[in-house]
């Protein structure tokens, strides 16, 4: 019998106050007494700062303080470690640099905060920061990741040789033998540059301390509410429950938002005990390019090695990432690229080699993809290397390498992001691929369209690549599900929300096991008052863990709900049935009690209750993943590129993919499209130039080009593959990075393609159309 | 003069008095003196369109215009549009093809495409993209709005016979 | 991003207009429809002392066809009220043809098309426009007036013959011989961003199906939008074939432009789009110059 809410297209819960304007965002909250913030921040790269006087801002009508970090005494210090070193790769080195909440003497990238304003609005307080003086000598600067490894380039930090941030070095088999007796070993420098997450909504936070009750409030559009209580209340001396971090609706997070330890994060809680008011920063969109973190900024020396039928015996990369001046995330990223680098392939020898690279810009953290896209790149760019110089059909050497479905579960002896080795838990690549091809109708693309519209002068190609994602990793997450008198259904877990749907489909997973309706399942989310253990959104792993605990959670109270029920409708477990809101009799229609009332029930005021029962209904269930599951596709797409402006335009996009076990086609869908959207401007629009300087040169949307409704793909078709994950009780595995992965890779190969008469070969991303000009032009 | 100025705007169809700082934008007047939410501020230099209301029955964005230019002017936001319980068919139709993921940029399409339609009442997908091209969305690749727009455009025109 | 405090004026008549621009001199800035200006300032790039707000003049929003032909357009018409313009099209439908990719629908029903060509932006369309027709322009200020043919009013990059006592009235598109045709190309990143490099061509025939008169003006690739002498040179008297506008685009591109290389594009390939886009704008105007018959 087919789930009446789980796996169904049901509607958002959460819609109505979206579009009505009832939903509540950072800026939307205001308290009594509220003082803004605004920073002064660094145009200098590089500097030593010898003084900044805020003595006129102070003076500045409006202004209640200004703070430097000498104001701040022992609380300035370099921030936590986020994510901690991969000390668990044997061999591996790392630097913690961990970011510093102000500069003190010494600035690392252009936007790092120099003072912070409090005034009684927004506007006083930025012009306020124009009264601050600030004397800095300008420092030599370094971004280009290839000179900072050099010996004698400036340092970013002063007791960090050579910027080496870190190097961990990872080898299954033995590349070494493999390139003895491969026919063909190809070697290329691949370069893949900067994106920002830019997300809709900036970033803010609001801070409230009570020194009545001792307890602060914290609204943030924070993707970890739990590490930011934690964080906070750790550096205050407070009991992490006399801070509490509430994130209010958040438009869009893409990861930057994951973040815990920025200035305002830091500093904002220590200044709103201090003036004892509350203190509001919302950051604005200039602020939001330079001194938010954003990703993508590697350069890989990569190899494979092949036998001249096709087949491939290892592949090697070496790369150079960028963390940018400070690295409080770890190696996140980068351990994504290397465990995304070969995942669909059957490689037997993979040495992946991150060089990790300090440089006067902003700092690294994920941005959609997180990595992974970086990874994909790199081997379908060396693929299609291969096919060319082995004279083999693209499609054909992937398809002759892809790893087969019998191999799963597939040990990758690879560490990844979560600590633990990569295993692929379930997929079915070459039916991915097949579907793919025959969505894009490739044969009688490349055997009839194609020939006909370049004998009329056209430029039109067609890509074809496949993708892993890994997603939801550990640690675990936890929901407590409660019924409540009014017979709904509450349901608190610890991640946010930033448009995923979190509010409809953990309201699916519950309504499904309780027998309640969607629309009363009532889902809280990034609420530390209500649910106060787990790690956050972040790789995709919201629906699967959060998910998993909500079930978990349901189904215990579920038991509780038969068992109770059983006892007051005299009747046993097996013969209820829950649904319409009523625990009910099968075959009985009279003999139901409503779920409210028995949850009333189960609270007694008088008697007492059984050993080992708990009163009400509710149950919190935790759900730890033993490695993050894979999700998977391929992608197709069909361009075209004008002869005068190479303008492209995408005509057809197919995505297939594989996320196992769907809560929701409806919302599946769209977070596909979303991730193919950023895709589209990571290969053709976006790019976050730094000059030699290490000033951002597009700190704007004017210069910083996001897809528009008229840069989407004509026609976007999405296919569906499903290996359900045997990691959870569900099948799950995360969908949300999906459409940005596989995208520059495609669309390279499909711009190539389109110039197959000029042969030109691209090894980087992303490109524009006077880049591409060149390429035909300088081939 | 950049001493607060006394201006009358009309918003939603009410009246509101007040005095404000020549350089107040729009955006903050309707967001921050008025309590007026929907309306969203995402950049602060026209591009993204989520600040997007009507003045005079088109669509602007109201980031780029100074509070006191709204003086004797009136103005409609997403605000009132329709009601949690009563959408309008617009915000209906977003509702039922999942055109929106975080909300942010919501109100302002909205705002944009109410003019669109009253002058484009049966649009082609191709005008319908060109149309909303002035406003930026991160999360939903624009297919699902482009749909909701359609959709819209035929309940909409059904209402109107 | 707010921007620094201002002084604010918002006249209600051109007469107190000018007269506060009087009284302001250097201090003063006219805000016309702000989708420039205002950006600008909440970066704080741009911080002027006073602002002369021009939107309550109602005075200078018109379309108005004079008796001997053509346009005249009051400088705060707003954009998207041009572009709706049946006369408009009529009379000078290079300016609707240009219209869609400015920006996008909010930001027209703000900005004027007195302000854009006041602004002077290197890129921007309505100044090139606004070239390529021969426009012009009605200057006004305290106690005096001046006409100023387009060809002589633009500077440099935003800078043009406007005084900071005057204003920008009317501007006027004389008619347009009847067998012209008009073309409008542009190159740009995505629809209604800047272009890297744009053609207004113009190309009137006489009964013979010569060119009588010809008007090929670049935009985007140099300080000001840039009139091709080559285009006249080659063409007139002469017919309107593709190797002409090849030879045109060819001799334009590589010697009368002065592209950049920015963040977006490389000078070369301004040129190279400027070339391609020259010939695909003057076969365009031509044909259509054709379909008008005679």
């Amino acid at each position: 019998m087919a789930e009446k809410y789980f796996k169904q297209p049901i509607l958002r819960n959460e819609d109505p106050r979206l579009l009505t304007g009832k939903a509540k965002f950072i800026d939307d909250i205001t308290l009594p007494g509220m003082l803004h913030a605004a920073f002064l921040r660094s145009d200098f790269a590089s500097a030593k700062i010898n003084s900044v006087d805020v003595s006129a801002a102070r003076k500045h009508p409006g202004v209640v303080a200004v703070y430097t970090a000498a104001d701040f005494g022992d609380y300035w210090k370099p921030g936590p470690l986020q994510v901690p070193p991969p000390s668990v790769i044997k061999g591996s080195l790392f630097n913690a640099r961990t970011l510093i909440p102000i500069a003190k003497d010494r600035v690392r990238f252009s936007g790092e905060p120099l003072a912070v304003v409090i005034a009684e609005s927004r506007y006083i307080a930025e012009d306020a920061c124009e009264d601050i003086v600030v004397d800095m000598e300008p420092l030599p600067v370094v971004t280009d990741l290839e000179k900072a490894i050099e010996d004698g380039s400036p340092l970013v930090h002063d007791d960090v040789p050579n910027n080496l941030a870190a190097d961990v070095y990872q080898e299954r088999g033995n590349y070494a033998e493999a390139a003895k007796y491969a026919d063909v070993v190809i070697k290329r420098k691949i370069l893949i540059d900067r994106c920002a997450g830019a997300a809709m909504e900036n970033r803010g936070l609001i801070v409230d301390y009570d020194d009545r009750t001792h307890n602060m409030t914290v609204w943030a559009t924070s993707q970890a509410p739990i590490p930011l209580r934690n964080s906070i209340a750790g550096r205050l001396g407070m009991f992490e429950n006399q801070v509490r971090v509430i994130t209010p609706f958040i438009g869009g997070g893409f990861g930057p938002k994951i973040m815990t330890s920025q200035a305002d994060d830091v500093l904002l809680p220590i200044i709103a005990m201090w003036l004892n008011r509350p203190i509001k920063w919302i950051e604005d969109r200039r602020e939001n390019f330079l001194a938010t973190t954003s990703e993508r900024d590697q350069i890989h020396f990569a190899e494979i090695a092949l036998k001249k039928d096709g087949t491939i015996l290892g592949v090697k990369d070496v790369f150079l990432h960028d963390t940018g001046a400070y690295d409080p995330y770890g190696m996140t990223v980068p351990l994504n690229t290397s465990t995304h680098t070969v995942s669909n392939y059957e490689v037997p020898a993979f040495v992946t080699q991150i060089k990790m690279v300090f440089t006067n810009k902003m700092v690294v953290t994920p941005v959609r993809g997180a990595g992974r896209p970086e990874g994909v790149f790199v081997m379908e760019r060396l693929l299609d290397a291969a096919a060319r110089e082995l004279k083999m059909n693209p499609v054909e050497i992937r398809r002759k390498n892809l790893l087969p479905s019998n191999k799963y579960p597939y040990k990758s002896g690879i560490i990844g992001q979560d600590f633990v080795e990569g295993v692929l838990d379930s997929g079915d690549f070459a039916g991915n691929l097949k579907k793919a091809l025959d969505l894009v109708g490739y044969d009688e693309f490349v055997k009839t369209e194609q020939p006909k519209l370049r004998a009329a002068g056209k430029k039109v190609g067609i890509g074809v690549v496949n993708f892993t994602e890994g997603t939801a990793v550990g640690p675990y997450e936890g929901a407590k599900v409660t019924v409540g008198g009014n017979g709904k259904v509450n349901t608190a877990t610890g991640i946010s929300s930033q448009g995923q749907g979190h509010f409809t489909i953990f309201a699916q997973i519950v309504a499904e096991q309780l027998g309640v309706d969607v629309k009363d399942v009532n889902v809280i989310t990034g609420d530390t008052g209500h649910f106060h253990w787990g790690a956050g959104t972040f790789a995709s792993r919201g629906a699967t863990v959060a998910g998993t605990a909500v079930y978990n959670a349901a189904i215990k109270v579920r038991e509780k709900v038969l068992k109770l029920g059983a006892k007051v409708l005299e009747v046993p477990e097996s013969e209820l049935e829950l649904a319409d809101g009523l625990v009910k009799v099968k075959n009985k229609p009279d003999k139901s009690i409503p779920i409210g009332q028995l949850a009333v029930m189960a609270n007694p005021m008088r008697g007492t209750i059984e050993p080992g029962v708990e009163p009400g209904l509710e149950a919190v269930g935790y759900y730890g993943p033993p490695y993050g599951a894979t999700g998977n596709g391929s992608m197709a797409m069909i361009v075209e590129v004008d002869p005068v402006t190479y303008a492209v335009k995408i005509h057809k996009c197919v995505i297939v993919h594989d996320c196992g076990t769907v809560i929701n086609p409806l919302l599946l869908e769209g977070q596909v499209m979303g991730g193919l959207s950023m895709g589209v401007g990571n290969s053709f629009y976006e790019q976050l130039l730094y000059d030699e300087n290490g000033q951002v040169m597009n700190a704007s949307f004017m210069d910083y080009l996001i897809p528009q409704a008229t840069d989407m793909p004509e026609e976007v078709i999405l296919g569906h593959n499903s290996s359900p994950s045997p990691l959870n009780p569900l099948g799950m595995k995360g969908v949300g990075e999906a459409g940005a992965i596989p995208t520059p890779s495609c669309f390279v190969q499909a711009v190539e393609n389109a110039f197959e008469a000029e042969n030109i070969e691209i090894m980087e991303t992303p490109l524009n159309p006077s880049k591409l000009f060149h390429y035909v032009k300088d081939h | 003069m950049s001493a607060p100025i006394k201006i009358k705007v009309k918003v939603n169809g009410v009246d509101y008095e007040r005095t404000v700082e020549p350089r107040l934008l729009l955006s903050d007047f309707l967001r921050h003196d008025l309590e007026l939410t929907s309306t969203h501020v995402g950049c602060e230099h026209g591009m993204c369109g989520a600040c997007t209301v009507l003045m005079d029955g088109v669509a602007v964005r109201s980031c780029l215009v100074f509070a006191v230019q709204a003086n004797e002017h009136a103005i409609e936001t997403a605000d009132g549009l329709g009601t949690e319980t009563a959408l309008h068919p617009l915000q209906q139709a977003f509702m039922e093809e999942h055109a929106l993921q975080c909300g942010f940029c919501t109100p302002g399409f909205l705002m944009s495409i109410i003019p669109f339609l009253r002058d484009n009442p049966r649009p082609t997908d191709e005008q319908i993209r060109e149309a909303i091209d002035g406003n930026l969305c991160r999360c939903t690749g624009y297919e699902n709005i482009v749909r909701a727009v359609k959709k819209a455009s035929v309940t909409m025109a059904g209402k109107a016979k | 991003m707010k921007p620094a405090a201002f002084d604010y004026y918002a006249p209600a008549s051109v007469e107190e207009a000018l007269d506060r621009l009087a009284e302001l001199g250097y201090n003063g800035k006219v805000l016309a429809g702000g989708q420039s200006l205002t950006p600008a300032m909440n970066f704080r790039m741009a911080r002027p002392a006073a602002l002369v707000d021009l939107n309550a003049i109602h005075e200078l929003e018109y379309i108005k066809t004079p008796p001997e032909g053509g346009l005249a357009i009051g400088s705060m018409t707003r954009d998207s009220v041009v572009e709706h313009s049946p006369v408009v099209l009529e009379k000078a439908p290079l300016v609707v043809e240009a219209m869609p990719n400015i920006g996008h629908p909010q930001i027209r029903n703000r900005g004027t098309f007195g302000g854009a060509i006041a602004h002077a932006d290197p890129a921007g369309q309505l100044p090139g426009i606004s070239l390529a027709l021969r426009a012009n322009l009605h200057i006004l200020k305290k106690g005096s007036d001046r006409w100023v043919p387009v060809d002589e009013f633009f500077l440099g990059p935003f800078m043009t013959v406007i005084e900071p006592d005057e204003m920008l009235a009317e501007v006027v598109l004389p008619p347009l011989p009847t067998r012209t045709g008009t073309s409008y190309k542009q190159v740009s990143r995505q629809r209604g961003s800047a272009t890297q490099s744009a053609i207004a061509s113009v190309v009137s025939l006489d009964e013979k199906g010569k060119v009588a008169n010809v008007r090929v003006v670049m935009m985007s690739v140099g300080a000001t939008p840039l009139v091709s002498a080559a285009a006249e040179e080659i063409l007139i008297g002469q017919e309107p074939v593709e190797e002409a506008f090849k030879e045109i685009a060819t001799k334009a591109s590589e010697t009368e432009i002065d592209p950049s290389t920015d963040m977006h594009a490389t000078a070369e390939y301004r040129r190279q789009a400027t070339r391609g886009l020259i010939i695909q704008s003057l076969a365009t105007a031509t044909a259509r110059a054709k379909g008008k018959g005679g």
